[in-house]
């Protein structure tokens, strides 16, 4: 069984695809529903988190490609800019996945990727614009 | 054994004087206990990184040819407006100030992405900066207007001039409210959902320092990066707040106004700030050297955060509307561990202040001191102390017929 979060990007043409319907039923694929979104410019934004065996997961993302949907792993849509990261934590409360952590001996923050759902919530609370999410 | 400023000074000189941290202190006070350590130990490094309001630079930017009397018209810097009511050429820009086209909290809660706080953060990183400005015109200042960029190397004299900085100690932020609420201590869940501090405890200069023994006017400090002084207490300086038995006050008590040269200070340690739904400030880091002329001065630098209290109010009701009341004290070293007990209800806690940063300032200035960089210097007189009364009043309102 293999994992993966990715970002799927759709053209208008096939935003009324019932791509997820398909990925399950036709693939054997899970397909959980992290975040979607779809922009003033029609175009449709899905977060998932995807499962299954290697070769059915193969042809799942070949049919999206196929169709048209750009296909990104998660984490190339957060970046933490750590050199503007004051590392006060002020992010940590908001963060629902424990996504940032405290060391708490050095009083320092990192970001785990694979925790990161992409909520957006530490965007506004960061004083220092060091998060920044391409979504 | 007491010592004096003067012979601290020689040792430092010499490359011979003893310098630990403020949480250095706390283990070797533990190890060799009060007596020992005040022997041994001549300064005491203590620090803060976080945001301050209070803030502000002042500017010569040199006379145009031909003259113009910013005095009583109006300026900006990269759209920003900055104060001109001096004389020709000096203008005053404040970390909180906003384009005056910035929407603001029209659609709330605003973004508020740029402002004085920013400016100054790419002053000190040595980018240029658009000054538009127009004037009356007089008979010798007959320009009216001007546009040009300007650059920190390029102005006469640029300076960190901060009204109230480096709070002794603050309050806790929670929502009691069933909405989310955009303050100057972050964004606040309902419910309890988070709680928001802004110190850094036991490194936090103040708190080292509680009743102002060895701090005062003239007081030479780490400053934004560079070397600055304390040139009065802070607004808002309130040194008869509640304490503890050790001296430590429960809530935000003392302040300090201070002054440097800003085109010593670096980006790292002045930083442009936004508060979603509030407004924009300036993050500054602080560096105070303790002299430990006593044991009594240095039993004061042996704070440690769980003899630290801060106050939590709630931000939602209680806050805006002036009403007293704390919904608990809790310590500094259960802030820091994450989590408190608040009503019964568990609550992740969050910073403002950056102990990272903190912890970083006082190991420079330490570093700074034991090259024999950066001596002490005696203050002219000390911040006000509990004998003083000086309370911290509410305005009295009289209402205008």
């Amino acid at each position: 069984m293999l994992k993966k979060r990715l970002v799927l990007t759709f053209p208008q043409a096939v935003v009324e695809e019932p791509i997820t319907y398909r990925l399950i039923k036709d693939y054997d694929l899970v397909v959980n529903i992290l975040r979607a979104r779809i922009s003033r410019e029609e175009e449709g934004r899905l977060i998932i988190e995807i499962s299954g065996e290697k070769e059915a997961l193969d042809k799942g993302l070949n049919y999206l490609k196929k169709i048209g949907v750009a296909v990104q792993p998660l984490a190339k849509d957060v970046r933490w800019l750590e050199d503007r990261c004051t590392h006060c934590t002020v992010c940590v409360p908001l963060c629902p996945t424990e996504a940032i952590v405290v060391d708490r001996e050095r009083m320092e923050i990192s970001f785990d990727k694979d925790r990161c759902i992409v909520c957006g919530a530490c965007i506004p609370a960061c004083p220092y614009k060091a998060v920044e999410i391409l979504f | 054994m007491a010592k004096t400023l003067a012979e601290i000074n020689e040792k430092i000189k010499k490359g011979e004087a003893v310098v630990v941290t403020a949480e250095e202190i706390i283990d070797l006070v533990d190890e060799k206990g009060i007596k020992k350590a005040a022997q041994e130990v001549d300064v005491v490094t203590s620090a803060t990184f976080g945001p301050m309001c209070s803030s502000g630079i002042y500017l010569n930017i040199g006379h145009s040819k031909p003259k113009i009397k910013l005095g009583g018209g109006k300026a900006y810097l990269n759209e920003v407006p900055v104060y001109t009511g001096f004389a020709a050429v000096d203008i005053y820009l404040g970390a909180t100030a906003l384009p005056d086209d910035d929407p603001r909290n029209r659609v709330h809660p605003g973004e508020f992405r740029y402002g004085g706080g920013h400016v100054i953060e790419d002053l000190v990183a040595g980018k240029d900066a658009k000054l538009v400005a127009t004037a009356h015109g007089t008979d010798c200042y007959p320009r009216r207007s001007l546009e040009t960029w300007i650059n920190l190397k390029d102005v006469n004299e640029a300076v960190l001039f901060n009204p109230r900085n480096a709070y002794q100690n603050y309050n806790v932020a929670v929502n009691l409210s069933h909405k989310v609420i955009y303050t100057y201590m972050g964004i606040l869940q309902p419910n309890l959902g988070n709680a928001n501090y802004c110190s850094a405890g036991q490194l936090s200069p103040l708190l080292n320092d509680p009743y102002y023994k060895t701090i005062g006017v003239g007081t030479r400090i780490f400053l934004g990066g560079g070397v600055g002084y304390v040139v009065w207490q802070g607004t808002q300086h309130n040194p008869t707040a509640p304490r503890t038995e050790k001296g430590v006050p429960r809530s935000s008590a003392g302040t300090m106004a201070v002054l440097g040269d800003l085109k010593q200070m670096s980006p790292e340690w002045l930083k442009g700030t936004t508060m979603t739904g509030y407004g924009v400030t300036l993050s500054v880091g602080i560096g105070v050297p303790i002299p430990i002329l006593n044991e009594e001065i240095l039993s004061y630098t042996a704070v440690k955060d769980e003899d630290i209290f801060a106050q939590t109010v709630d931000y939602s009701e209680a806050y805006p509307q002036r009403k007293s009341g704390s919904l608990g004290e809790v310590s500094y070293a259960q802030l820091k561990r994450g989590k408190i007990t608040l009503q019964g209800k568990e609550v992740p806690t969050g910073s403002l202040s950056s102990y990272a940063k903190a912890r970083k300032i006082a190991s420079l200035l330490k570093d700074w001191i034991k090259k024999g960089e950066f001596l002490l210097a005696e203050p002219v007189e000390l911040l006000p102390s509990v004998e003083s009364g000086i309370t911290f009043k509410p305005l009295k309102e009289r209402p205008i017929r």
